[in-house]
């Protein structure tokens, strides 16, 4: 499987250096980029396209705290397993239900807007417990879980997006 | 004695060499030519000094065509065969199309895209939108006295899939190397960026003749990054045009009207509009071919109170994008405004409150988009040294997926994800047995595929009988850097494969687009021969130069082995070039490319080790 800390020559922890990221990112694509073969060859153009392909993929997947997560985990062979595992530990899903009963509630732009600030405070939490579990305990499987609650709490954060929406 | 010639510093000593390159903004109510000259991007006038050519094209009984002024002269006698706002029809089906009963055309209801019935026969959009780019092709051509070695064509940001083909196919019928498609927005903001040496977050608010883009970029150090972007591509002045119209219609209680009265009423009612940018009121008078008068007068408060609902309708893509980005108002430089309809003032004031600042409006709303086509074109052309170009990163605006059971949608690439981009999925089969899977791509932001825009539909035959749910189908799609897309899929334990570019539904099948070229070199074998050999030659010679000069870059990645052969397809490609059996030249073409693909592999690989290791030594 392909390493995406490897291609922008990171080192593989959760914990990364945006800014380093982000540079890494642009001088490659500024290599490979099809707009600068925009007048050479089949060969050289579809070569361009895969690789900014990759590139962009490899950008999107370590920006994102969830993503990077997985990745780095898949990388330690542990499977996040978003799909199959949805056990929750049940105060967990208390407070997922308590969540959503006031995202249900909020009609206003106010409401959302304090539901998302304490949404965005435990996501912060989450972050920071990954962290801690992937680069300090090096405890994958249990930083499994964290990541499975993280995406949920993602999950949530679209859900108010589409509120906005719905009020506006 | 001679003079010795010096050239200017930083130019070319031969100026000549520079490919000639254009950027084209195809727009609803007007379109322009741009380049850059000397450094310099210009827009290109015609013989008689005009910059912009009306966005519309007559077409006469005896099959000959008008495109512009001479075809908005006569829109008001000839309605029926004069088509305006043509870009509101590409890409589109009958059932898309707002206000079709006030458009005075004979629509036919081909499947997937719509077409017209003129007087020279049954017409695409993208034909009409063709006859366009054609003109400007040739305006290019006269002013630049050369062939042109490429265009860039802007389409709205919004503007979906089957919308982007079809402008791609109008550039090829018109004779045009389409070096890239560009989001108005995004050129708008090169423009500007460059223009200004701005660095920041900001806005491109983009309110055309017929469609609205919100973008949100971040400008640093030579790299353009679209954030995110959202619009609308069925509002624009047009509609604002509309709602005066039917002010009109009910003010003055007029009867339902004939085709050419009510095209003479959308011209007095877009007049009108203009008209109260600068002043309180608009005298509207015109003679009805009843031999009824009109006579009605609009003030700047009836005119905003009519069109509040459009300028507030534009506010929700902004608040979307603004989500989207993860930004709020404030985290916002600055508000660059482009296209005509931003001009009106209620349109100003409503921007300005919503963004807390006065909207940036230091550039001509009408020809921006152009110049920083025009400025892209330049750079695609590769006229301009590495290090004084930029890096371009854009977006898609709509999220691309396939049908999944139950006709819900299962998003494969999201909205607002950076192209070129490529994700695939697996699937697997619903039934025992199951031998064949319907693949139906589509496009849109909605749980349901009924509301989302359907794309394109293909089969996967062949499967192996298989237990349900065994088989594993890898659906893979692929975006290229003109945010059009490509789809293919594969049963991973029998290697049954189906790929399609994707365009039947909406767009024109391929057998089409050959058809309107031919069409449109009057069915002159030898045009479309001598067509063919040229668009080959400069195929040829631009692969002959780009080898040779990679060659000369990276010769060292190469075995004395893989270098000779290299080097013997060029060999075999240039002997062929002076030859007019355009046919061969294509397979010498096709050869070197295959000699090469190897090459281009390393090189790429060559350069991020490059790129990186210059980060490393940067950083200590």
């Amino acid at each position: 499987m392909q390493n995406h800390f490897d291609l922008f020559g990171l080192p593989p922890s959760f914990s990364i250096d945006g800014e380093t990221l982000e540079r890494s990112y642009r001088d490659i694509q500024s290599k490979v980029h099809p707009d600068r073969f925009a007048h050479a060859g089949d060969a050289e153009r579809r070569a361009s396209l895969q690789w900014t392909t990759r590139v962009n993929e490899a950008y999107r997947t370590l920006k994102d705290p969830v993503q990077r997560a997985r990745h780095l985990l898949e990388l330690h062979g542990v499977d996040v397993a978003f799909e199959t595992n949805t056990a929750m530990p049940p105060e967990f899903l208390v407070q997922q239900m308590e969540l959503r009963e006031t995202l249900e509630d909020a009609k206003d732009a106010a409401a959302l807007d304090a539901l998302r600030s304490n949404l965005r405070k435990q996501k912060r939490q989450l972050v920071e417990s990954i962290a801690e579990a992937i680069d300090g305990k090096k405890d994958y499987s249990g930083a499994a879980g964290l990541v499975r609650k993280l995406q949920f709490l993602d999950r949530l954060d679209e859900e108010i997006d589409a509120a906005y929406e719905a009020i506006e | 004695m001679a003079l010795l010639q010096i050239a200017e510093p930083g130019m070319s000593p031969e100026p000549h060499q520079a490919r000639l390159a254009i950027g084209i903004d195809l727009g609803t109510t007007n379109s322009l030519v741009a380049t850059v000259r000397s450094g310099v991007p210009v827009v290109l006038p015609d013989a008689n000094g005009r910059a912009l050519l009306p966005s519309i094209v007559r077409y006469r009984p005896d099959g000959s065509v008008e495109v512009g002024y001479p075809a908005q002269a006569r829109q008001s006698d000839d309605p029926k065969n004069t088509i305006v706002s043509v870009k509101r029809f590409m890409g589109r089906g009958v059932k898309d199309v707002a206000h079709l009963e006030s458009a005075p055309y004979d629509f036919v209801d081909a499947p997937g895209m719509l077409q017209l019935r003129t007087a020279a026969g049954v017409k695409s959009p993208v034909e009409v939108s063709s006859e366009i780019l054609k003109v400007l092709r040739e305006r290019a051509e006269l002013s630049l006295q050369g062939n042109i070695s490429g265009a860039v064509i802007t389409v709205p940001a919004y503007f979906d899939d089957a919308q982007r083909q079809a402008t791609k196919d109008a550039g090829r019928i018109a004779g045009l190397n389409v070096l890239r498609l560009l989001n108005e927005p995004t050129a708008a903001a090169i423009a500007y960026g460059l223009e200004n040496a701005a660095e920041g977050t900001y806005a491109v608010y983009d309110l055309g003749g017929g469609t609205f883009d919100i973008s949100i970029l971040k400008l640093s150090k030579g790299v353009f990054e679209v954030v995110a972007t959202s619009g609308d591509s069925m509002l624009g002045g047009d509609d604002f045009d509309q709602r005066v119209f039917c002010w009109i219609a009910e003010k003055a209680k007029l009867a339902p009207l004939a085709a050419r009265d009510m095209r003479l009423l959308q011209v007095k009612a877009r007049e009108a509009k203009e008209y109260l940018t600068l002043h309180g009121e608009a005298a509207i008078t015109a003679k009805l071919s009843s031999g009824e008068l009109v006579d009605v007068s609009l003030d700047t408060e009836t005119f905003c109170s009519i069109t509040q609902t459009l300028v507030q309708k534009t506010l929700g893509p902004v608040r979307k994008a603004l989500r989207d980005a993860g930004l709020t108002v404030d985290e916002v430089k600055g508000v660059v405004m482009v296209g005509g309809a931003t001009r009106m003032p209620q349109v100003q004031r409503a921007v300005g409150e919503f963004f807390r600042r006065d909207p940036l409006n230091n550039l001509d709303p009408d020809r921006v988009v152009a110049l920083g086509a025009a400025m892209q074109a330049n750079v695609l052309a590769g006229n301009k040294p590495q290090g004084e170009d930029w890096l371009l990163l854009d977006v898609i605006p709509l999220s691309l997926g396939i049908e999944t059971m139950g006709g819900l949608t299962e998003k494969i690439i999201p909205r607002n994800t950076t192209i070129p981009a490529g994700r695939a999925q697996e699937f697997t089969t619903f039934k025992d047995g199951q031998t064949g899977m319907s693949i139906h791509v589509v496009q849109g932001e909605r749980e349901l595929v009924s509301d989302c825009r359907s794309l394109a539909r293909f089969e996967l035959k062949g499967i192996p009988p298989m237990a349900a749910g065994a088989a594993r189908i890898r659906v893979a799609f692929q975006v290229d850097a003109d945010g059009l897309l490509s789809v293919s899929a594969k049963e991973s334990t029998s290697g049954v494969e189906a790929s399609i570019i994707v365009k039947p539904s909406y767009g024109l099948a391929d057998a089409d687009v050959e058809r309107m070229l031919r069409d449109s070199f009057d069915h002159a074998r030898e045009d479309m021969h001598a067509r063919a050999l040229a668009e080959q030659r400069v195929d040829g010679q631009r692969l002959i130069e780009a080898t040779r000069a990679a060659l000369a870059a990276d010769e060292a990645l190469l075995s004395l082995e893989e270098k000779n052969s290299i080097v013997a397809a060029v060999a075999g490609l240039e002997k062929l070039l002076p030859g007019t059996d355009h046919r061969k030249i294509k397979k010498a073409v096709e050869a070197l490319n295959r000699a090469t693909d190897e090459f281009a592999a390393r090189r790429m690989d060559a350069g991020i080790k490059r790129a990186l290791a210059g980060r490393k030594i940067g950083s200590l």
